[in-house]
């Protein structure tokens, strides 16, 4: 079995780190490269960076903020949101990612993801699909969960690996920021109908979700956001100093729902280890 | 000179159209590498130490070497003497052939040749891998002064890959990995030629070791 990745998940609007439930109701939780360095440093295998407002207000602002992460961060890094053209993906590239994630321009044109595998090579090109149940049918959604799009989401994975999609970053929108758990079956539908690694993301609570995830879902890498947010953000609650967003909760001290529990990413791996789950882990001989 | 500090001999990451040298390159800043982008052949002759990258096609890449008349160029820079470091796509250009599509001709550079994968596996393993992965010493294998001097086998490297390399001489062998129920040989090193599967520069403390490394072979003030 190949090593399952562990995933931080950072959701940038402006300078600031932020996080939702449902993928909205976003609040400020910090500094974007005080969390990237401190995940880096425990074990992290990659990171992404959403720009969650870019298709909203049709800009770029991930860039400058990830040449300066890039600098001192040597893991890979994909960017999604605001993705739109050939490009876009150049300057992303160029300021220090590895890989992006499109959605919005993907279904908007499919022939987009042919172009772009090309171009880059698939291994820097992720489908990102943002999911919800509806009437027992999954559907994708773009516009960070706010656009209907009315496309299935099963056989739009398998469509876009054909058109050369590396990796699927698979988002459960009803489980986004909850702590419920992932979307179990959402994510082995995927996994099964492509090749490709499958990316699991919403809804981790706890440690059991990830195995769980895993070893039923069959995911090949997981991607968490809050779990691991809220347990740096409680011993740092100083650190925020911008303000284009809601910074009442971290201001306030208050924790996260019940349902989330706060994880470090090494605990994460020393977990999987004990259940016989292949991960990287520890840090070898660096000293 | 202390770690960090730059070396005042040139080092060119070549740029030929096949995914992104930035991350090299930042890797290299931050192992004090004096390094540049570059895709024009003088540039690349009158270079100190080259690095190949890159990802995607092997039949591709060939092509756009060519075009970019740089087959000449780099074999004559690696019979020089000079340090060079191929990776990912750029160590298997090194070898003799691919068999991706048929078969595809490298720079013939190191007897070998280059391998898909089985996509069914009795791993049930994906391809391409994407991921971390160990790497391990061969029996009698010794890591001591050469460029995976300071990593461990309980150490990981980033790899993405489909395609693995397998070289004739088994002398040449530097690491093994294991993906897809085969045991492949993950970097080799010859003379003054390094070439490895992984990419350093994406494999955080373990990666940057040996980029530290590729400096002292450089040497300069």
């Amino acid at each position: 079995m190949m090593n399952v990745r562990i995933i931080p998940r950072l959701d940038i609007k402006g300078p600031d780190l932020v996080k939702g439930i449902h993928l909205e109701g976003l609040r400020v939780l910090g500094q974007p490269s005080e969390f990237a360095r401190h995940y880096y440093e425990n074990g992290a295998d990659e990171l992404i960076f959403v720009d969650v407002v870019a298709s909203l207000y049709q800009r770029n602002s991930l860039k400058e903020m990830i040449s300066r992460i890039a600098q001192e961060i040597f893991i890979p890094l994909t960017v999604a949101g605001g993705i739109r053209t050939i490009q876009d993906i150049k300057e992303v590239l160029r300021a220090g990612a590895d890989k992006v994630a499109v959605n919005t321009a993907a279904i908007k044109d499919p022939e987009f993801i042919r172009t772009a595998s090309r171009m880059f090579g698939s291994s820097t090109i992720v489908l990102s699909i943002e999911a919800l149940l509806e009437n027992g049918r999954y559907l994708a959604y773009t516009d960070n969960g706010r656009e209907y799009t009315g496309v299935e989401a099963i056989g739009w994975a398998k469509k876009a690996e054909e058109l050369g999609a590396g990796e699927i970053l698979l988002t459960s929108i009803d489980r986004d920021g909850t702590g419920e758990g992932f979307d179990i079956e959402l994510t082995r539908k995927i996994s099964e109908a492509v090749s490709i690694p499958v990316i699991a993301c919403g809804g981790c609570g706890d440690l059991e979700d990830i195995a769980g995830v895993i070893r039923e879902g069959r995911a090949d890498a997981v991607s968490m956001a809050s779990v691991l947010h809220y347990a740096v953000a409680s011993g740092r609650g100083n650190s925020v100093t911008t303000g284009e967003g809601n910074t009442e909760f971290i201001r306030s001290g208050r924790k996260a729902l019940p349902s989330i529990k706060e994880l470090e990413i090494s605990g994460i791996k020393e977990y999987l280890s004990s259940r016989s789950i292949p991960c990287r882990h520890g840090a070898g001989c660096h000293v | 000179m202390g770690p960090g500090a730059m070396s005042d001999k040139k080092t060119v990451i070549v740029d030929y159209g096949m995914g992104n040298m930035f991350s090299v390159r930042r890797a290299c800043e931050h192992a004090g590498i004096d390094a540049v982008v570059a895709s024009d052949k003088n540039t690349i002759t009158k270079a100190d130490s080259v690095i190949l990258p890159g990802v995607g096609a092997f039949g591709n890449a060939m092509e756009n070497l060519k075009k970019l008349d740089l087959v000449a160029p780099l074999t004559d820079m690696v019979a020089s003497g000079k340090p060079f470091m191929g990776i990912c796509l750029g160590f298997q250009l090194l070898m003799s052939e691919s068999e991706e599509f048929g078969c595809a001709s490298g720079l013939n550079i190191i007897r070998g040749s280059v391998k898909k994968f089985p996509v069914k596996n009795s791993e049930g393993a994906k391809i391409p891998q994407i991921g971390w992965n160990s790497v391990l010493k061969y029996p009698g294998g010794d890591w001591a002064g050469s460029m995976l001097d300071g990593v461990c086998e309980t150490d990981y490297m980033y790899f993405v890959h489909s395609f693995y390399v397998e070289p004739e001489d088994s002398a040449i062998k530097c690491s093994r990995t294991a993906y897809a129920g085969i045991d492949y040989c993950s970097s080799i090193s010859t003379g003054n030629i390094f070439g490895c599967q992984f990419h350093p520069e994406k494999s955080a403390w373990t990666g940057l070791k040996v980029y530290a490394n590729f400096k002292k072979k450089i040497g300069g003030a």
